[in-house]
């Protein structure tokens, strides 16, 4: 193509820019339209989905916008909800039951209480996040957050009023029964993961057959059997309220859950690891804790915040055995026969607050499972 | 006398298979202790609460009613029809759950590998949002928008030949009666009837369950497709198959071999996440097994036979997935 010369009515013009007049230029590789045919035209098939989900953005938008923002009734303002009639969000709802939904049925007066309480473990979770906080103290800091969250959640001291643990309710409990879940099930999971892979017949087995037994129910089953077993089962002196026993519970399911976890981390480990602490003649226990232990609990760590994550969704369905978590609250709140009407918007706001959440803690086990590597690699070296 | 030649087992603590022995044993003791003392407290307690113990109630009528299912039952019939009628209920639930959540799935993992930015964009919110809220939340929202913002009864909303209503779903069902013809429910003095007619209760189990486990095996297609080297896509290409013979012949098989183990587990979450049926009142296995603890106290023996019911369904899945399993494992030379 670029060896025919158009006829030369101009001469001049054509010898300047040389004998490439005729090719068309290569088509462009970065700009905006370059971009847009890459990603949105870069076919046929491709542009019709283009089209097609661009009217659905344009059929769908400036509905639920008008509908979530523009004519929302953003006031506690009942009257006005209602004069809406489900044409528009009424925000008014969750500004009238917010305090009920995030801390249950706490007395009022005192949720200035559970509010610290959270704020601390929060805070204390935030800090657990850096690799360089992974130091003996953080332990010590654990057992002080925690021990702060129940004073503050009991009361009885200090001139606070105590509360039951019936009372206690919304995200505080939800919270709470997360962290003593997984906290709690780590060393009965790690425990279980070692016995499993024990050289002793009898404990394997039963390792195993504890470990399939609960990952094989639903969750449920087992809050049934805090609820209507635990009861019957438990001997008087270690009786505990509703709280403990689903406390108990979540923590055992949980257990067979991270046990699982512990053993993807322990068998990851190369076999020369074990042939050669052998080799150097420790035994089983300083094997385990010297030199297995420390290797395959690093690897698991994004995994021990992805049961976190989960935990933390799964705590919903205490809802089902009577227990007033965040879910639970929202069900009370939506027990006001004036505002059960806006439970759309309700469940939204619940659903966001769980939504962010998980979403926070899977972006922060993506960045640490980046980064662990590294960062283990160069303590190693450091040591 | 143990034979020479073999290590002499003796119950010593200075030797490996003795500790061994030892350890063994107080452990198996200890169980036993544990699980005596255990019973002692359930059977004071049975005892002070007056509530009998063993399966004989099983055969006993059970006295309550069950809204929906396709095993005929009433409240005169034994309570152990009325675990049947919930097991089928969560079969029921559980398998068309697993058929639909499947093609969803499939759909979107397939849409998140799109060269479409909106396809792209759309599929990975979809994941991201159904992934990170709890399935009970989904559950509750469903089943309230289904049994309050729909019209009532007797005014349903017309979908093709399907009624949709406060009172559930009705749609055609083919129906055998001299030749197949359709039976299409239809609109009377009393509201809509004929046809295959679905709750409230069961629509919005089924959705929640389809839409959040699609997000989970959207992932998992998507990361198995991913894990097939590009290699193979290329050597495909360089032996003259088109794109699509290079995705069914090349690509598929080896993304489903790894695809299928995990999936398996997707399939027996859904089946366990189906007892959240007790929180929005459909009557599946956990439900029953609920309302005939409130009725008769045996608590013990119901959550057995939950348990069982769910261990079975694990046992017969992992089965039928083993055989699938070998069927598309590699056969190395």
């Amino acid at each position: 193509m670029g060896a025919t010369v158009p006829p030369t009515d101009a001469p001049t013009a054509a010898g300047a820019a040389g004998a490439d007049l005729g090719r068309p230029p290569p088509p462009r590789v970065s700009g905006p339209l370059a971009w847009a045919r890459r990603h949105l035209f870069a076919g046929p098939g491709s542009t019709v989905a283009t089209v097609i989900a661009l009217a659905l953005l344009a059929v769908a938008l400036p509905p639920l916008a008008r509908w979530g923002l523009l004519d929302a009734v953003w006031r506690a303002d009942y009257q006005a909800c209602r004069d809406l009639d489900h044409h528009a969000a009424c925000w008014g709802m969750v500004a009238e039951k917010h305090r009920l939904i995030l801390f249950g049925r706490y007395p009022y007066q005192a949720q200035w209480r559970p509010l610290v309480a959270t704020l601390l473990v929060v805070l204390m979770l935030l800090v657990s996040g850096h690799p360089r906080a992974w130091r003996p103290w953080l332990l010590g800091g654990w057992a002080a957050a925690l021990g702060g969250f129940v004073l503050l959640m009991r009361g009885g001291l200090l001139g606070m009023a105590p509360v039951g643990t019936e009372s206690w309710g919304g995200l505080p409990l939800t919270v709470l029964l997360t962290l003593v879940a997984v906290g709690a099930s780590i060393p009965i999971g790690i425990a279980l993961a070692l016995a499993r892979r024990s050289g002793l017949p009898l404990v394997r087995a039963g390792a195993t057959l504890l470990i399939e037994l609960t990952r094989g129910v639903p969750l449920i089953t087992v809050l049934f059997v805090a609820t209507f077993v635990f009861p019957l089962v438990l001997p008087q002196a270690i009786q505990t309220d509703a709280l403990g026993r689903i406390l108990l519970a979540l923590t055992l399911f949980q257990s067979a859950y991270m046990a699982e976890v512990v053993r993807g981390g322990l068998q990851a480990l190369p076999r020369g690891q074990q042939e050669a602490a052998a080799s150097l003649g420790l035994g089983w226990w300083q094997t385990q804790r010297k030199v297995i232990l420390p290797q395959a609990l690093v690897l698991v760590i994004p995994s021990f915040v992805n049961s976190l994550l989960s935990t933390f969704m799964d705590t919903s369905l205490v809802t089902v055995v009577s227990m007033y978590d965040l879910t639970g609250a929202l069900r009370l709140a939506l027990g006001d026969p004036q505002w059960r009407n806006f439970f759309l918007e309700g469940y939204l706001f619940v659903g966001a607050v769980y939504l962010l959440s998980c979403l926070a803690m899977s972006r922060y086990a993506a960045w640490l499972e980046g980064h662990l590597g590294r960062w283990a690699r160069r303590e190693t070296t450091r040591a | 006398m143990s034979p020479p030649g073999r290590p002499r087992t003796s119950l010593s603590w200075s030797t490996r298979s003795g500790r061994a022995l030892i350890v063994q044993g107080a452990l198996l003791a200890l169980l036993a202790v544990g699980a005596l003392a255990l019973w002692r407290n359930v059977e004071g307690a049975l005892a002070a609460r007056q509530i009998r113990s063993g399966f004989g109630f099983i055969t006993e009528p059970a006295g309550f009613d069950i809204g929906e299912g396709p095993v005929p039952y009433t409240p005169r019939d034994s309570y152990l029809l009325a675990f049947a009628a919930g097991v089928a209920n969560t079969l029921r639930v559980s398998l068309l759950g697993v058929v639909l959540a499947t093609l969803l799935g499939t759909l979107i993992g397939v849409g998140r590998l799109s060269r479409n930015l909106l396809v792209r964009a759309g599929c990975t919110a979809y994941v991201e949002v159904l992934r990170n809220i709890p399935l009970i939340i989904l559950l509750f929202g469903i089943y309230l928008v289904l049994t309050e913002l729909l019209p009532d009864a007797m005014e349903p909303v017309v979908l093709g030949g399907a009624y949709l209503s406060k009172g559930g779903l009705q749609v055609p069902l083919p129906s055998w009666d001299h030749g197949w013809a359709l039976e299409r429910p239809e609109m009377g003095p009393f509201g809509v009837s004929g046809g295959l007619s679905l709750t409230p209760e069961f629509l919005a189990l089924l959705l929640g369950l389809t839409l959040s486990t699609a997000a989970s095996i959207a992932e998992i297609v998507r990361s198995g497709v991913l894990a097939v080297p590009n290699g193979q896509t290329e050597a495909a290409a360089a032996l003259g198959l088109t794109p699509r013979q290079g995705t069914r012949l090349v690509l598929l098989p080896q993304a489903l071999r790894i695809i299928v183990p995990p999936m398996t587990s997707q399939f027996l979450n859904l089946t366990k996440n189906s007892s959240l049926a007790v929180a929005i009142g459909y009557p599946d296995v956990v439900s029953i097994a609920n309302t005939a603890i409130n009725q008769n106290g045996q608590a013990l023996e119901c959550i057995l036979v939950i348990m069982a019911v769910y261990l079975s369904i694990n046992l017969v899945t992992a089965l039928l997935m083993n055989l699938y399993g070998r069927r598309v494992a590699l056969v190395e030379r």
